[in-house]
């Protein structure tokens, strides 16, 4: 039998590697969609009158809506499946984290199943954000004290 | 009736048969190159039930009773059951055969589960300990990616050393030699494999975890039933996909011990690659059972194979001790099966 190394270098040769050509071009294109969709809904919700304030919320809400709609009828791990980060790194791809499990996990209830599980992936990002915006804010806290 | 050779192989004096087997596959098996091999396929993946896990359940029952009837046996003609699947508890089988009332032994033994069953149910009939067993299993993509990955829905893209979960089932039930007709198949050997831990920690790339144990086997197989691989027709192994198979030649071929011309994996026989978004081939406990009920003894029904290996491969994976840090464990398991002459059998 091979040492552990000697078999990892054996796995390593053996393992084909992601097409990284057509993963990060894919992910630039389908990322830099979702967000030129965004950036056309601001507009348009601005143009129809609402502050920019309330037009960026808006955006958020649109795009969320849509991609727990899309994750609904089984259409978004598709385009996922060629958009990589292009579709994890928007506020679409956290919507689709928070919604797949609820989706994923009824079958055990709506308590035990939807509601315990629905932020079985998206809950490190939250309790983490949550964590760290602690942290900034003390930071920054200290510094306006510090007359900075 | 049954004689040790070397560690861990046993050579039946009198060997077991076959009597029937049956396979129940999904949509993605019935797309696939054996879709027409399968006894019975469903393109809705809950069987007509309400969730994936009784899905799976469905499946091994229709299993058990397809296999049932072509052996025209009923349930109470059983005097064992072994079964085994990838959940937690092995609910896809306890549950599947509450119902039976067959006494029950249940074996995790991850994707080597069909070669594990049919290797126990091959020792009690062949000692003498059973005049007829059952040997189940299944894996449902569905219930396996919700324990072991991500939710169905969840978009993310997957290596290219990822295997796809097969959804399928398989039953097989052995009987004590006197059973057998002209045209049977008998179980001639068996081995129970070691568990080989090669360090692996990507659950993306099964194949390299568990051919260290494939070729530990074989290597052992060989020695301990003074055989070689051009012995037999055809050697399968359960699912090591494409990754694992090239790394099985690399590791026998240390020990000059050449397989490749006459290999196949039931994970590259399942789905056709080219067409299918399988990745490095399919997995799980019903990939080997679906090749093996569904394409292997039908082929050695039909007098095309005679001496066969079917070596069923399990990554012995948890996600809590992946999480934990820990490597992941393979096992495989082997039966070998021979045609009696003649071939074309009148039941099965």
């Amino acid at each position: 039998m091979p040492t552990t190394e000697q078999y990892a270098s054996m796995v390593k040769n053996a393992s084909g590697n992601s097409p990284s050509w057509k993963n990060i071009p894919f992910a630039f294109l389908i990322g830099g969609l979702i967000c030129t969709i965004g950036e056309a809904l601001l507009h348009l919700y601005q143009y129809a009158g609402l502050t920019a304030d309330w037009a960026g919320a808006m955006v958020s809400v649109t795009l969320i809506a849509t991609s727990a709609l899309l994750t609904g009828l089984g259409v978004y791990d598709k385009i996922a499946k060629h958009g990589g980060a292009g579709t994890l790194v928007p506020i679409t791809g956290f919507a689709n984290a928070v919604v797949s499990p609820a989706l994923e996990f009824r079958s055990e209830g709506l308590v035990l199943g939807t509601g315990a599980k629905m932020f079985l992936i998206a809950g490190p990002v939250i309790v983490y954000g949550v964590a760290a915006s602690y942290i900034y804010g003390i930071i920054l806290c200290l510094l306006g004290q510090a007359g900075m | 009736m049954v004689k040790l050779l070397g560690r861990s192989t046993w050579l039946f004096e009198q060997p077991p048969v076959i009597l029937s087997s049956a396979a129940v596959g999904g949509k993605m098996e019935k797309d696939g190159p054996l879709g027409e091999w399968f006894d019975y396929t469903e393109e809705d993946g809950l069987f007509g039930e309400s969730s994936w896990e009784k899905g799976e359940n469905r499946m091994q029952q229709l299993a058990l009773k397809a296999a049932l009837q072509k052996a025209g046996l009923r349930k109470s003609d059983l005097n064992l059951l072994f079964a085994g699947d990838l959940l937690n508890q092995c609910t896809g089988s306890s549950y599947a055969l509450r119902e039976f009332m067959v006494p029950y032994l249940g074996l995790y033994g991850a994707c080597s589960t069909m070669a594990e069953s049919l290797l126990m149910a091959a020792v009690y009939t062949g000692a003498g300990l059973a005049k007829a067993a059952g040997a189940v299993t299944s894996s449902h993509f569905c219930t396996a990616e919700r324990q072991y990955r991500f939710p169905l829905e969840y978009g993310c893209q997957r290596p290219p050393t990822a295997q796809w979960t097969a959804t399928s089932a398989g039953a097989v039930i052995v009987g004590e030699h006197s059973m057998g007709g002209e045209h049977r198949i008998e179980i001639v050997h068996a081995c129970a494999g070691i568990i080989q831990d090669p360090g692996i920690k990507d659950a993306n790339n099964m194949g390299a975890a568990m051919a260290p144990a494939a070729a530990c086997l074989f290597r052992r197989y060989f020695r301990e039933s003074a055989t070689a691989p051009a012995d037999y027709d055809r050697i399968f192994t359960g699912d090591l996909g494409a990754v694992g198979s090239d790394l099985l030649y690399q590791l026998l071929g240390r020990d000059h011990i050449e397989i490749s011309d006459r290999h196949n994996d039931c994970g590259l026989l399942l789905y056709d690659r080219q067409r299918q978004d399988v990745h490095a081939g399919g997995s799980g406990c019903g990939c080997s059972a679906g090749v093996l009920n569904g394409y292997i003894l039908p082929q050695m029904r039909a007098g095309k194979l005679k001496n066969v290996l079917f070596a069923a491969t399990g990554a012995l994976l948890s996600p809590t001790m992946v999480q934990q840090g820990e490597t992941i464990p393979g096992i495989a398991h082997l039966v070998h099966l021979r045609a009696m002459e003649g071939g074309g059998a009148d039941v099965y």
